[in-house]
């Protein structure tokens, strides 16, 4: 029993790691329906400014490793909203009337360009974070000896969503964004600025997929210019699972593929994770092709 | 003084043109309809009104302000708002929050209040249905919500596309009951209508629209004297 809810807390931990990403798929796709093969990258620059911060404004020393890993978080997340926007106004912006095909190769491309610009940059080694930025103790909670990183990543993740679930559903510009994202003509004669939104997009889902790969730095120690890859399928697996386009879809998406492929490692083999939580996809796919929370394709009148 | 004045317009998509120098004047607290068959550039009329569809030559005055140059979202700033044909309301967002789009440009927490008040009055079943996607609500209360919906950013000038599409006879009377009501408070209006007969009885004047150019401009009652008219738009029982 202790073994399983071990488990959980790291299946949630990592999922909370893939919703994270999977939001910013999600809300892309949501608004300009484009998928951002680019997202990735932006997890994986993430991971590395996070080390380059790190070590370089010893900011865990100077403020202790609560404040100094806030701090981090947050110019993290600045950084990375920047060259998400940027990556729009290059990459996406000058092809929004071309047919989509062409967003998409723009999308491919960029994905390689960030990805070899960090190889060239940091090399094509692994990373270590140091050690002990955060504390290596474990703490008992409800007689379980959980590991502090792992609470901290489940901490921040679910803080995340939640400012990120406020925002969209309860403020104005969030109000706008779900708009745009049903129809961007209907949003426009509301006076909604469409260029606007999808910029809040741009650097919004960036934002939280760089703390997403701070995130990892930190629970795994290590990281490198590949990463993204396999983190960046997990997501898009989960946001689809969850309903692509949908914000709360790709936070559940994101928790229960983290949470199989814990228990389907742990329980089953570790060699078949992956397949159990692809599997899990297709599934679930088959039975409701939308997604979890995808809209049932609604009849326009 | 004209309050919306469209003048030489010429809209093309890609390379076909298809509107030809259109030149449509509406006063203030006016209703004006403007009729034609499918094709006819009703829509695009009303869509380049709004900056939807960009002109490729003419001008758009609202009182004085050139709007044709502007953004579509800054248009709807100046005092232009659109219920678009086919309603398009956010269909899993709910009635009160698609109200609340509507007021998106504007700022005063309060008036924006008073507003939705207004528009409950109007429409009490909107009210009954606030909390309700709007997606599930039958096509009359759709309509009714689209319209509530433009009516919040407190339009000087309110554009109707095809607001009778699709309902019941008797749902139309009621709206277009509640239109001229709406009218009584103000709100210019230019309406596009298939329904002729329902558009002459309400609005004041219109305009005949046939292959991108107005081939006729008039008062309503002329408009429904006119045997052309009667003829193609009012089922010619007069005319016969």
């Amino acid at each position: 029993m202790e073994q399983f809810f071990l488990q959980l807390t790291n299946g949630l931990a990592v999922g909370g790691i893939y919703a994270l990403i999977a939001l910013g798929y999600t809300m892309v796709y949501g608004v300009l329906k484009l998928i951002n093969f680019a997202h990735s990258d932006l997890f994986t620059l993430g991971a590395y400014l996070g080390l380059t911060l790190l070590t370089s404004m010893a900011l865990t020393d100077r403020l202790g490793p609560f404040w100094g890993t806030v701090l981090l978080a947050f110019m993290v997340m600045l950084l990375i909203a920047i060259v998400g926007a940027l990556l729009d106004r290059v990459a996406y912006r000058p092809l929004r009337q071309s047919p989509r095909l062409s967003a998409v190769v723009s999308a491919l491309g960029a994905s390689i360009f960030l990805q070899n610009t960090v190889m060239l940059v940091y090399g094509a080694r692994f990373q270590v974070y140091p050690q002990g930025i955060l504390p290596s103790t474990a703490i008992r909670v409800m007689g379980l000896d959980i590991p502090m990183v792992r609470l901290i990543v489940l901490c921040t993740s679910t803080l995340m969503m939640l400012a990120l679930f406020f925002f969209i559903q309860k403020t104005k510009t969030g109000t706008a964004i779900r708009a745009a994202a049903i129809d961007q003509g209907a949003a426009r004669l509301m006076g909604i600025d469409v260029n606007r939104v999808i910029l809040m997009v741009f650097l919004v889902g960036p934002a939280l997929g760089g703390v997403a790969g701070l995130l990892v730095g930190l629970y795994y120690g290590q990281i490198n210019f590949t990463m993204g890859w396999g983190y960046g399928l997990k997501a898009f697996t989960a946001a689809i699972l969850g309903g692509i386009g949908n914000i709360p879809g790709a936070m559940v998406g994101g928790i229960l593929l983290g949470v199989i492929e814990a228990m389907g490692a742990a329980y089953l083999s570790i060699a078949w994770k992956d397949a159990i939580a692809f599997c899990v996809l297709i599934l679930i796919l088959i039975f409701r092709p939308t997604g979890l929370l995808g809209e049932r394709v609604a009849e326009k009148v | 003084m004209a309050l919306l004045e469209i003048a030489g317009l010429h809209v093309r998509y890609g390379n076909i043109e298809v509107l030809h120098g259109i030149d449509l004047r509406v006063g203030e607290g006016e209703i004006v309809s403007v009729l034609g068959a499918n094709g006819a550039g009703k829509s695009t009329t009303l869509l380049s009104i709004s900056g939807l569809v960009k002109a490729s030559a003419g001008s758009i005055h609202l009182g004085e302000t050139p709007i044709h140059k502007l953004p579509a979202h800054a248009i709807v700033k100046q005092g232009i708002a659109q219920v678009p044909e086919g309603r398009r309301v956010f269909g899993t967002l709910t009635v009160e929050e698609n109200l609340s789009l509507g007021a998106f440009v504007r700022d005063e927490k309060g008036e924006v209040r008073q507003t939705l008040g207004w528009i409950y009055e109007l429409f009490p079943i909107l009210a009954e249905r606030r909390r309700q996607l709007a997606g599930t609500l039958s096509g009359g209360e759709q309509q009714m919500l689209a319209i509530g919906r433009a009516l919040m950013s407190r339009p000087r000038v309110l554009l109707l596309d095809e607001p009778s599409l699709g309902l019941a006879p008797l749902l139309v009377k009621a709206i277009f009951q509640t239109l001229k009501e709406i009218n009584g408070k103000g709100v210019t209006m230019v309406l596009v209508e298939q329904n002729a007969r329902a558009a002459l009885k309400l609005a004041h004047r219109g305009y005949v629209m046939e292959l991108g150019r107005i081939v006729l401009e008039d008062s309503s009652s002329a408009l429904m004297e006119n045997p052309e008219v009667q003829a193609a738009y009012l089922g010619g029982e007069k005319g016969r």
